[in-house]
């Protein structure tokens, strides 16, 4: 398995008592695979996420990407946050090449590639702009063109659309699965919107708080091409609901 | 528009002070030559500048400021840039700083004379204590401040030493670094006259002195004029730098 995390427990104390942000959770993902953590706030999600990227180390259990265990961040696995991180300091263009900069790429070269990823997010001509220039949802484009620059195995995204509005964010949620099906990029991507899950994942892991733990993992039986007006789609969706036991279920008598 | 408001306060604002500057002259029973009037300054003004007096003190005050504060802001910068790395470091460090920090720096002048004598030096020392702790202290603050999303991304994209410093943790703390930078000329430019005037032979602090000494205080007037004059207009290119920086780095004011 490319991924693996085995029986990984994360506790934290906070204020002398102790929480349990991650209990037992065993989780195996597939090369190439699009990969939500769905749940309320406090269910480790992002949590299990830096523990993927390196950020967080787990208390025990393991965390194994290709056979090797995660002790740190790499530049083959790059993380999108939901407020960008791109430095203000530096234009559009020079945030892309951030990452290619330590991979000791030439200068010309760096410049090729940061320009070819920002057409791919669809902002060709912004090269010189700076990021408090932009609206956050190109911000947010241009932390993703500079994490496809580098060509990473894999992008963890903890809920990257989740300051933005929502036509914006529909918008941005298209272009990331078009840009995931044509990269053939392995993305886990952390998000508390039901339907953003269901229209983006090729499997849901449905998480649970207090104690952090994984539910159930849901396969998504949908196609690459998603319509989120579809009968499938709804039907998706409402399972997804049905595990949060937020469907109603009472009977509704209907006056059209 | 704005700056012809700002450029009409100027005016206003010093035309008033020299006004009440005559008032006081005319009702005061002082002698003459102990309180001149504004009229008597600007003579002594034009006879220092004629005689090349006021430039050659300039001159050598302005050296001795440069190479004080220069030096100063370039250590303080550095060490705070690793101070502000390590915090742990920094515990056993800050105390010995805050207790230092209070003392004037006009305080540690007779013992700066004595271990290196009347001249260059001291002044030069005494502007580099003045703006050390403020510099050094904004450095710190504004490194332990930057935003921890800077430094996850830094590491993500496999940025490290020293190539972190100067590419991400130095822009991210600059705009902090910068206020203190300028908060620091201020009082750098203010004890450099009182170096002067106690450690050296030359320049604008011990003009003032020397014209004590001669009972000119037309000059010793004039001189403060100047001195002014000067801190204003190291106030401006200071802010114009800032400006210039800050804007080539997208504008983060």
């Amino acid at each position: 398995m490319y991924i693996e995390v085995k029986d990984a427990c994360k506790k934290f104390v906070q204020d002398g008592k102790e929480f349990t942000a991650l209990d037992h959770v065993s989780l195996d993902i597939e090369k190439g695979e699009f990969i939500c953590l769905l749940g309320p706030s406090g269910c480790g999600k992002s949590t299990l996420l830096n523990a993927l990227a390196g950020f967080e180390k787990v208390s025990s259990g393991s965390v194994r990407i290709d056979g090797k265990e995660v002790t740190e961040p790499s530049i083959d696995n790059i993380t999108i946050f939901q407020n960008y991180g791109l430095l203000p300091w530096r234009n559009v263009l020079k945030n892309v090449e951030l990452g290619l900069e330590s991979k000791k790429v030439p200068k010309e070269e760096r410049e090729k590639t940061a320009k070819k990823y920002l057409g791919l997010v669809g902002l060709s001509g912004y090269e010189k702009r700076y990021p408090k220039q932009l609206s956050g949802g190109q911000q947010q484009r241009v932390a993703i063109a500079r994490g496809l620059a580098v060509d990473p195995e894999i992008i963890f995204m903890d809920e990257p659309f989740g300051a933005l509005d929502a036509i914006t964010r529909m918008k941005l949620q298209e272009d990331i699965l078009k840009i995931s099906r044509e990269e053939k990029k392995t993305i886990i991507f952390v998000t508390h919107d039901i339907e953003e899950a269901v229209f983006l994942a090729d499997r849901i892991v449905v998480m649970m708080a207090d104690p952090g733990r994984i539910k159930s993992i849901v396969k998504v039986p949908l196609g690459s091409h998603r319509d989120r007006t579809n009968d499938d789609f709804l039907y998706v969706r409402d399972k997804i609901f049905e595990l949060f036991n937020m469907k109603v279920n009472d009977y509704i008598e209907y006056n059209i | 528009m704005k700056k012809l408001l700002s450029l009409k306060n100027i005016v206003i604002s010093i035309a008033i002070l020299i006004l009440i500057w005559q008032l006081l002259f005319m009702v005061s029973s002082y002698d003459k030559a102990l309180f001149p009037s504004p009229k008597m300054a600007l003579d002594a003004l034009i006879e220092m500048t004629e005689n090349g007096r006021l430039a050659e003190n300039v001159t050598t005050s302005m050296y001795r400021f440069a190479a004080g504060y220069l030096s100063s802001v370039t250590v303080a910068v550095i060490l705070g840039l690793i101070l502000g790395r390590l915090p742990k470091v920094f515990q056993y460090i800050n105390p010995a700083v805050q207790l230092l920090r209070p003392i004037s720096p006009t305080a540690w002048m007779p013992f700066i004379v004595l271990l290196f004598g009347i001249g260059d030096v001291p002044a030069i020392v005494i502007i580099f204590i003045a703006a050390f702790f403020p510099v050094l202290l904004s450095t710190v603050a504004a490194v332990s401040n930057i935003d921890p999303i800077y430094l996850k991304v830094s590491k993500n994209f496999g940025i490290k030493q020293p190539a972190l410093t100067w590419k991400v943790i130095f822009p991210a703390a600059f705009p902090q670094i910068a206020n203190g930078i300028h908060l620091a000329l201020g009082t750098a430019w203010i004890f450099l006259v009182a170096g002067e005037m106690v450690g050296a032979q030359s320049g604008l602090g011990y003009q003032i002195i020397d014209a004590r000494n001669n009972i000119r205080a037309d000059i010793l007037l004039a001189t403060i004029l100047v001195i002014g004059l000067i801190g204003i207009i190291l106030d401006g290119i200071l802010k114009l730098i800032e400006k210039a920086i800050l804007r080539s780095w997208g504008g983060v004011s």
